[in-house]
């Protein structure tokens, strides 16, 4: 009979535990990830060969072996080469790096003219560092001062042509200077113009709905170089004779028109991603359209696709290699420039100069990723809806 | 307070003749209204004077249109033929007349719809700053002194993903009361909730009926509408069916299809 008893009343509450030893720990941390079952532990064990393998000859060329200093080629040549490295001899060659730093970082930008581009730079660093840290307050001023006032100054003083500043045609910049350049244009022009595309592809009225689709979907249909090389040699035939506007100009125009295309998709997908309720609360509160789109669709849609929007904004700052094509030379193409200098030609010089560039490349893209995590987290307030 | 004194004046008037309404009375009209989605008549002449000041509940099965009734009448949704009168102003397309209906009619939906990139407080002060422009910090005091009604003034500074269901339908109530409506549109407030928290959501909603607010509300909570509503309206395939006061309607129902619905939900 007792068995049929499904009487039971606790009589006193469970009190939580520490989690058992085993869980805790370097030791549990390197069970879990490292060697969790077979399969796990000879992955690690293949990776950990595989960083064996590359690892060391990599510390070798670049740290070790590297030539720091020199004055030309026989620096980073072998004997047989016509240099003064013994035979067999390899190793990365940072003193041709260091020889073209300057060029490298501004093209053929005249050099006593270069503190307008260094001074600029500071400008640059001095109003984006407050603007990303969040604690610094005057957000509203410093975004105007950086995206207004900055790239007005800056013109100015990197044209210059006025006030006594020899004028300094677009064709002699290069380097470093013309690929944050373009970047900063790309970017600051093609994010709100692709927040507008989007808009206006979701829009109810049928021509700006359609102006939108056409414009998005060209632009996106076409390669970038085919953007560049129309907007440098097509272009200029469309013009009436004599008008010609600035090449470097026009490059800008090129590289942000094609970026907000894509961007305006992106940011597609964040506002489509919106439920339904949010539009309604909104609407039944009385807001406007435009009060309802900036205070409470695009915040929501835009943080939804910060990990797109900086994919668009990476992508974007390593096409503007591209812009070779209309004879303008970023930070890759003065590299590759150089590497015909009869003064720095050896077979180490190529791989020293495309390892800089690409370290330089890296950094920024690394940072922008960073960056754009720790503002994942940041604006996250835990949950949908 | 100018509208108000108006209507009190037109009281007095009406006042020797009971049986003749002053319009200003009339808070919600809607005449033959119909709404299709494409072909499909999902409307079908509805026709509904609410006074100012009654409570009226709305039931029905799902798929009967109530729920699209009510949001005609803030137009979030639109119909395609008849009248819809709110507050004296007609619904047409004019953005205009549109947001200032909005403004005055509140609704609270059965997904809370709160906006979760803001705080609590911040969610109620939105629509009075922008649309009302009231200054931010008499706002703020208003939300507060709403967030106090419905009992949740110490989860200002959070997040609306941070609270219960209960909390954030209620926070939606006080969101909408912010903007002082003159008619609240209740949109099935509880469907959502867990059963626990049914009963704080549905006691804000008895206080504000018993401060004599203008209520529309979709529901099945039959004890609610027992409580509180002057009129319960059944709605069946898109129509009203049959309406009457809550006694007269739980009790001796008088059409087949109300019949079968309470027999069905009243177990």
């Amino acid at each position: 009979m007792s068995q049929n008893d499904l009487h039971y009343v606790r009589t006193e509450m469970a009190l939580p535990q520490p989690a058992p030893l085993r869980e805790r720990g370097p030791v549990a941390w390197i069970r879990k990830n490292l060697f969790a079952n077979p399969f796990d532990s000879v992955l690690t064990i293949i990776g950990m060969i595989i960083v064996i393998m590359i690892l060391p000859p990599l510390v070798d060329w670049a740290l070790v072996q590297a030539q720091w200093t020199g004055t030309d080629r026989t620096f980073c040549s072998t004997v047989a080469q016509g240099g003064i490295q013994p035979e067999g001899w390899s190793g990365a060659c940072w003193a041709f790096v260091n020889a073209k730093f300057g060029q490298f970082m501004f093209g053929r930008y005249p050099i006593e003219e270069r503190w307008r581009v260094i001074l600029v730079a500071i400008m640059f660093v001095a109003l984006l560092v407050p603007l990303l840290i969040p604690r610094v307050p005057r957000k509203g001023l410093n975004a105007f001062l950086f995206l207004v006032v900055f790239p007005i100054v800056a013109a100015f003083l990197l044209i210059g042509g006025f006030f006594g500043l020899p004028h300094v045609e677009t064709p002699l910049w290069g380097g470093l200077l013309v690929t944050l350049t373009l970047s900063y244009v790309g970017i600051v022009v093609s994010l709100p113009l692709g927040i507008l595309l989007a808009l206006g592809r979701r829009s109810k009225m049928p021509v700006v709905k359609m102006l939108s689709v056409i414009f998005i979907e060209t632009v996106r249909g076409v390669p970038l170089i085919t953007v560049l090389f129309m907007a440098s040699v097509m272009l200029p035939l469309f013009l009436p004779a004599g008008v010609s506007f600035d090449k470097f100009l026009r490059a800008l125009i090129g590289v942000s028109l094609f970026a907000s295309a894509y961007m305006a998709e992106v940011v597609r997908g964040g506002l489509q991603a919106i439920p339904k309720g949010q539009y309604e609360g909104a609407d039944s509160l009385g807001l406007s359209y435009w009060q309802k789109t900036g205070l409470i669709i695009l915040p929501q849609a835009l943080k939804l696709v910060i990990p797109g929007i900086v994919n668009t904004f990476i992508g974007l700052f390593k096409d503007t290699s591209l812009v070779y094509i209309i004879s303008m030379f970023d930070l890759l193409g003065v590299v590759r420039q150089n590497f015909s200098d009869p003064a720095w030609a050896s077979p180490q010089t190529p791989a020293s100069g495309l390892v800089f560039a690409a370290l330089v490349f890296w950094m920024f893209c690394f940072g922008m990723s960073r960056y754009s995590i720790y503002m994942e987290h940041r604006l996250d307030t835990g949950h949908k809806r | 307070m100018a509208i108000e004194n108006a209507v009190s004046a037109d009281d007095i008037k009406v006042d020797g003749a009971k049986m003749h309404i002053s319009d200003t009375d009339v808070a919600i009209d809607i005449v033959g209204m119909h709404k299709w989605y494409g072909e499909f008549n999902v409307l079908k002449d509805i026709n509904l004077k609410v006074m100012r000041g009654e409570r009226i509940v709305i039931c029905g099965p799902s798929g009967s249109g109530k729920s699209t009734m009510i949001r005609c009448i803030n137009r979030l949704e639109e119909h395609q033929k008849g009248k819809i009168i709110v507050d004296g102003k007609e619904l047409t397309n004019d953005l205009k007349k549109i947001d200032e209906v909005r403004r005055e009619v509140g609704m609270v939906f059965q997904h809370f719809n709160l906006f979760p990139h803001l705080t609590i407080l911040e969610n109620c002060t939105l629509a009075p700053i922008w649309v009302r422009k009231t200054p931010k910090k008499q706002a703020e005091e208003q939300a507060m002194h709403f967030l106090r009604r419905v009992k949740i003034p110490e989860q200002a500074n959070k997040y609306p993903g941070q609270l219960s269901g209960g909390q954030q339908q209620r926070v939606a109530i006080a969101r909408s009361l912010c903007m002082n409506p003159r008619i609240m549109l209740f949109d099935e407030p509880t469907s959502a909730l867990d059963p626990e928290m049914i009963k704080e959501v549905l006691e804000t909603m008895v206080g504000l009926a018993e401060e004599g607010m203008t209520m529309l509300c979709v529901t099945h909570e039959m004890g609610f509408a027992r409580k509180v509503a002057n009129r319960v309206i059944f709605m069946d395939q898109g129509q009203i069916v049959e309406e009457n006061t809550p006694a007269e309607f739980f009790d001796h129902p008088r059409h087949e299809r109300t019949k079968l619905f309470l027999s069905q939900i009243l177990h």
